[in-house]
């Protein structure tokens, strides 16, 4: 297989079966933690504004009163590396093509320059929340082999994404093709690894919130 | 029955619900949770994170609810939960967790860690790993009717030497009063205070109330230990004195965890909603002050400040009430650093206090509270739990600090007035 049948493979179909898993693995995956269901809540409730499970999927975006300072790296490494996450994902013009062409959708993207520096941010963001976690002895006391490695597939992509884009170290059809692989091995762990935080997160926020705000306490 | 492990495991399989399948599915182990806790804080120790007690129910979810842990399970790849391993969680899960709730309010992802801690007592109680401690506290409230081993007769020998004291009289089981009274073993031994200021507080307000002969301990060990059908039986016997004494309201005395059972849990554990309603004895005395029924005189002139208790202020969403009572009888009222819905356990809530063999782990982790009180140096430090109070005096003994603990309604009754002569008092 020469370069060239490499990226077209992993245009064709190993695009498919990776979207393939990817959707039906996030289908299962929230029928299989979602239909387990809860008990209902008898105590008789008592309401307090802005205790719900909504306005905890929003809040806990910010960190609690006294939470940054106990550890900033965490927080403003976690806000920069999803944020740029997002913005390459969703802003980068090929990227909009690319959706355009599956879905018919678009919109206006970033321009290139910009999205250049995030990359580089972003990928700075990564490694200095990789070192903290080598570091700081909670993390790497609660880090499993999964968190290396979901960590290393989720950095993949948007290394040589922007390697590709700046023609660096592989002949930018290699590095293209090396690219989309990388996003297809994302696509297919992340509905069984911790990257499906990416959709339960919001349950989660939900039910804390919900819970909680039974009892009148926004949380 | 006896405790074993199949028991145990089974009931942690029964436990799990969708918040816990999300909780677990969303947990990046970032180890936020772990600067929330007390126990990690001031011991430095990881283990202590919050998310990591939680090990031995996550993976008998993941071995049970998801496809590639059933996968990993059917070809002996999956580490099976032991008696040994549960036997060792024993200090995380109880020891060292106090069910305060400060890492479910500060996880990112919003896991709600206490709940799962909460409903893994249940796996540890089942399996015979629960500490001896608060068994036997949950199995003295089941034989004799309280934690503490106090019967009926204690609780009357105390109702007659605060009527014979404060002249004022304590009704006992009196049939449609509006407020039915709970104590708990460590007001009726060491705090009759509580009582009595319960009396001058109600005579003030005009209220009608009431004990009750078949339910004064409000206090439900059986939900510390994590065993619901202990819980249920405490429980019970508060909904049937209530009913059968057709109460309005039943006041949770100063005592967290008797909130919380009461309050939250009461309900859910005998399934079906209450017919009367709950109310922490705070949140009677804050509806009192709103109208008017609460008149004071004089004003505390020491420096004061509030030890929130978990279960009443971030798990019961009781906050203001504490502060605005504070403020009608204190001149100097200070709030420690973190005070109201983030404040920092006494070190002793959800059981912990009555494990012996985690008493050093809990003077450790009270350095948090030195450190709270530390910043603000009061001459009183006031609170609304008896177990709080408790736990509070042996740390600042423990740390020699010269500060004395008070509860709250005893230190508001301080300043309620004698009822003039003319009606006949």
């Amino acid at each position: 297989m020469n370069e060239l049948q490499f990226l077209t493979w992993v245009r064709g179909t190993g695009l498919d079966i990776a979207v393939a898993i990817f959707l039906l693995g996030v289908i299962w995956r929230l029928v299989e933690i979602y239909s387990l269901g809860r008990k209902k809540d008898l105590a008789a409730p008592r309401h307090t504004p802005g205790a719900s499970g909504w306005h905890t999927i929003v809040r806990r975006s910010v960190p609690p009163p006294g939470m940054f300072k106990q550890s900033p790296v965490t927080y403003v490494g976690g806000y920069v590396f999803h944020i740029g996450l997002a913005l390459i994902v969703f802003f980068f013009a090929p990227h909009i093509k690319l959706i355009e062409g599956l879905l018919g959708i678009s919109w206006p993207g970033l321009p290139s320059q910009i999205i250049d520096l995030v990359t580089v941010v972003t990928l700075a963001a990564m490694v200095v929340v990789l070192v903290d976690r080598i570091k700081k002895p909670v993390k790497r006391f609660l880090s499993t082999f999964e968190d290396w490695f979901t960590w290393a597939v989720t950095f993949l992509p948007v290394l040589t994404g922007w390697l590709a884009v700046q023609h660096l170290l592989l002949p930018y059809t290699t590095m293209l093709a090396l690219h989309i692989l990388s996003v297809e091995v994302l696509l297919v762990v992340l509905p069984f690894t911790k990257l499906f935080h990416a959709f339960t997160v919001f349950g989660s926020r939900w039910y804390n919130g919900a819970v909680n705000g039974h009892k009148g306490v926004p949380v | 029955m006896t405790a074993t492990l199949e028991k145990g495991v089974r009931v942690l399989k029964e436990v799990i619900d969708a918040p816990i399948a999300s909780y677990f599915n969303s947990c990046v182990h970032c180890g936020l949770c772990a600067e929330a806790c007390l126990f990690y804080t001031e011991t430095g120790d990881p283990k202590y994170t919050p998310i990591h007690k939680l090990e031995p129910l996550r993976r008998v979810y993941e071995q049970e609810y998801t496809l590639l842990g059933r996968l990993a399970k059917l070809v002996g790849l999956a580490k099976p939960v032991t008696d040994a391993e549960l036997h060792e969680w024993q200090e995380l899960v109880y020891n060292s967790c106090t069910l305060c709730g400060r890492c479910s309010v500060v996880c990112p992802v919003g896991n709600d860690i206490v709940y799962m801690v909460r409903k893994l007592r249940e796996g540890m109680s089942a399996s015979g790993n629960a500490p001896d401690g608060i068994k036997g506290a949950a199995s003295r409230t089941i034989t004799i009717g309280s934690p503490m081993g106090v019967k009926l007769p204690a609780v009357k020998a105390q109702m007659k030497h605060v009527e014979e004291d404060h002249d004022i009289p304590i009704p006992l089981d009196v049939e449609g009063a509006e407020y039915m009274v709970m104590l708990s073993s460590m007001e009726i031994i060491n705090f009759p205070e509580y009582l009595a200021a319960i009396a001058k507080i109600m005579r003030q307000a005009g209220k009608t109330w009431t004990l009750c002969s078949t339910a004064f301990e409000a206090t439900n060990a059986g939900m510390q230990i994590g065993n619901s059908d202990l819980a249920r039986v405490i429980v019970t016997r508060i909904v049937d004195g209530a009913e059968r004494l057709k109460v309005k309201t039943v006041i949770s005395p100063e005592c967290g965890h008797a909130y919380t059972a009461l309050r939250w849990e009461g309900a859910n554990l005998v399934g079906r909603p209450f017919t009367f309603q709950v109310k922490h004895i705070i949140e009677v005395l804050g509806e009192f002050q709103e109208q008017g029924l609460l008149k004071t005189e004089g004003m505390e002139t020491d420096r004061l400040t509030f030890h929130d208790p978990c279960q009443l202020a971030r798990r019961g969403g009781v906050i203001q009430q504490q502060r605005s009572l504070m403020k009608q009888i204190a001149q100097d009222f200070v709030e420690m650093p973190d005070a109201g819905f983030m404040n920092w356990c006494c070190g002793g809530g959800g059981g912990a206090s009555a494990i012996e063999e985690g008493e050093e782990l809990r003077l450790e982790a009270f350095k948090k509270k030195k450190a709270q009180l530390d910043a603000v140096k009061p001459d009183r430090l006031v609170t609304a739990c008896a177990n709080c109070r408790i736990v509070l005096e042996e740390g600042l003994e423990h740390y020699q600090m010269d500060i004395p603990v008070v509860g709250l309604t005893e230190t508001i009754a301080e300043h309620i007035p004698d009822p003039v002569n003319s009606e006949g008092a």
